[in-house]
């Protein structure tokens, strides 16, 4: 790997070489040490048909959507307390007083909490629009199957954050809206009753109702969709981004293409390249 | 193709496996029982089940002792013979049958069974109770708080209160509920005819199509109803009753209607509005659990009540779509 100079290198050549060589460094040492870097290169630059379009983008959209949700949710539970007791001052429960503190007295906290409630509306609806595109492109047939069920999976967990946000401003809207959704649990046969008095935490929505919904809504639910999101990027990954239906490339590809298909390296293969090549330096330059 | 590689299990087994070691015995597990009776005698029973586990703990020790040191005093080494099939079989079958039929549990395939064998176990103790507190909170220990409402002489014959009350005060605000209610006055006792007991008619507002509060259909107050309405202190804070005229019930939620005695008449409920069970205590009116009516036939203190176990709302609790819901949560009523 070595290159031959026309003419000896200038001083800012040399030091631009340095500069170069540094910056590349903790790259380099990551690398090495764990392979992440090469995995990132292969889940960003990975090859995707040539015919794709912008419905595409509905699935990225929606786990930004999702992302917006976690950070915002993070912040605003920095703020939020979910306690059904009465504020002896003022004489309003201290959970929808601390909601009224974040929306109308913290700085930007009105900009968060509205990203979070506005967002949740994004989220669902971006999901929808993933399904939509999913199911008329035919990408749920074999083998993506299975990431189907995942992307059902995670819709029905977002719904139960709605559910469960719903309540968290312990307002009248939101204990009545949260009655009734228990109470329409409730109403399924035979388990009903005993989900029912699961979720209220007791025969009345009580206290314990708003603790539990919290904490499911900011910790069971979210780890559960980051979960299922993890799999079902695994599973985009491992499979492949389908063509649209109108595509001139035959569903399922040519034998040999099949044959690369089989041999294209995934995460469960390490990514080949040439030994003691920097993955940073995607084309060796002027340097040995 | 890669050369086939001698499967390093059973390989590696015969060669290092041969007898150095002395035959397996099963004194240790003993003596560990009997370690652990005698610290669960510490905590249970300290005279009695801990001189057990020590009595247990001694014998299997001596004999474990005695095990070990057999070679030393010179006593024959009981060692179960080494034995080899003599029977030739060609090699796939030998194969298979050591696949299926002559597999030993080799020292991995041990570890291997002991590790997530371990690993249950200790996901288990994690598990168990974590989940028991995720849940059984919900279930068990459910009281229902009696409600004090104040003498009963406050209440005229045969008028209509919205009565509002604290049912938990330690539940505070959350747990305020809704009534409906109307003395019926003096009736004669069932079990002794010639005794008068009060009759009360108490409705709950928990509208049974999704538990929506429902409202009474009518005029209330002193200026439209001629009766006053008047607040009560009692042992559960104050309480409120308000006159009305109820020409019946209406749910804002989804429009569920019912009349003055709860039964359904129009609207996605399932039966009649859920009735408060009271007693009077010291000439104070005292409710009790809620219960579930089908329907009621007759008004006032002849109405006759078909009275079923507390059930949610929107579930039936008779005809066929009972069947539905067979077994309810406990309630501790």
């Amino acid at each position: 790997m070595t290159t031959t100079y026309r003419r000896k290198p200038t001083k800012g050549e040399l030091r631009r070489q340095k500069m170069e060589e540094l910056v590349v460094y903790p790259f380099d040492w990551l690398e090495e040490r764990s392979g992440l870097i090469g995995g990132v290169r292969y889940f960003l630059f990975r090859n995707v048909p040539s015919d794709i379009n912008w419905m595409q983008t509905l699935g990225s959209a929606a786990l930004t959507a999702f992302l917006v949700q976690a950070i915002t949710g993070v912040i605003l539970a920095m703020y939020y307390v979910p306690s059904a007791d009465l504020d002896p001052h003022t004489g309003q429960p201290v959970a929808w007083e601390s909601i009224v503190n974040i929306t109308d007295h913290l700085t930007m906290g009105w900009l968060v909490r509205g990203m979070h409630k506005w967002g949740a509306s994004v989220f669902i609806i971006l999901m929808f629009l993933h399904m939509g595109r999913v199911f008329l492109f035919g990408a749920y047939k074999y083998p993506r199957e299975l990431n189907w069920i995942i992307g059902v999976l995670i819709l029905v967990m977002g719904m139960m954050e709605g559910f469960t946000g719903y309540l968290l401003p312990w307002d009248q809207t939101a204990y009545w809206a949260s009655v009734v959704g228990i109470n329409l649990n409730g109403t399924a046969p035979f388990l009903g009753p005993w989900l029912a008095q699961f979720l209220r935490g007791g025969q009345v929505v009580s206290g314990y109702t708003l603790t539990r919904f919290y904490s499911l809504h900011m910790l069971v639910i979210p780890g559960a969709i980051i979960g299922l999101i993890t799999l079902h990027l695994y599973l985009v990954i491992r499979l492949g981004v389908t063509s649209p239906p109108w595509s001139k490339d035959a569903a399922g590809g040519e034998p040999e293409e099949e044959e690369a298909r089989q041999l294209r390296p995934g995460l469960t293969r390490p990514v080949p390249r040439p030994a003691g090549a920097s993955p940073m330096q995607a084309e060796p330059g002027g340097r040995e | 193709m890669e050369p086939e590689q001698p499967s390093p299990d059973t390989e590696q087994e015969s060669l290092h496996e041969e007898a150095h070691l002395p035959p397996p015995t099963l004194w240790p597990i003993g003596f560990a029982i009997g370690i652990v009776v005698v610290l669960v005698g510490l905590v249970i029973d300290p005279l009695l089940i801990s001189s057990i586990g020590a009595v247990i703990a001694i014998v299997f020790g001596i004999l474990w002792a005695r095990d070990a040191t057999a070679e030393l005093r010179g006593e024959p080494v009981v060692v179960e013979p080494e034995r080899r099939d003599s029977v030739e079989v060609d090699e796939a079958t030998a194969a298979d049958q050591q696949g299926v039929a002559e597999t030993p549990v080799t020292r991995s395939v041990f570890l291997e069974g002991a590790t997530l064998g371990l690993g249950a176990v200790i996901g288990g103790l994690i598990v168990v109770p974590v989940a028991g507190f995720a849940a059984l909170p919900s279930f068990l220990g459910q009281t229902v708080q009696k409600v004090d409402l104040g003498p009963i002489s406050k209440f005229p014959v045969t008028k209509w209160f919205i009565a509002t009350f604290i049912s938990d005060p330690s539940e505070g605000e959350v747990s305020r509920q809704t009534a409906f209610i109307r003395n019926n006055g003096p009736v004669a006792n069932p079990d002794n005819p010639k005794e008068q007991v009060p009759s009360f008619t108490i409705i709950s507002n928990h509208c049974v199509h999704l538990g929506c509060p429902v409202q009474a259909n009518g005029p209330t107050g002193l200026k439209f109803t001629g009766t006053p309405s008047f607040k009560e202190h009692t042992l559960n804070g104050p309480v409120e009753f308000e006159s009305v005229i109820p020409a019946g019930y209406g749910c804002p939620c989804h429009g569920g209607q019912y009349d003055p005695e709860g039964n359904r008449i129009a609207g996605p409920p399932v039966r009649a509005l859920n009735r408060f069970s009271y007693e009077i205590v010291h000439g104070r009116l005292v409710l009790g659990a809620p219960y579930s009516v089908s329907h009621v036939v007759g008004t006032g203190a002849t109405a006759q009540i078909y009275k079923y176990k507390m059930a949610g709302p929107g579930q039936h609790v008779d005809g066929p779509e009972q069947w539905f819901y067979p077994l309810q949560p406990p309630q501790n009523q």
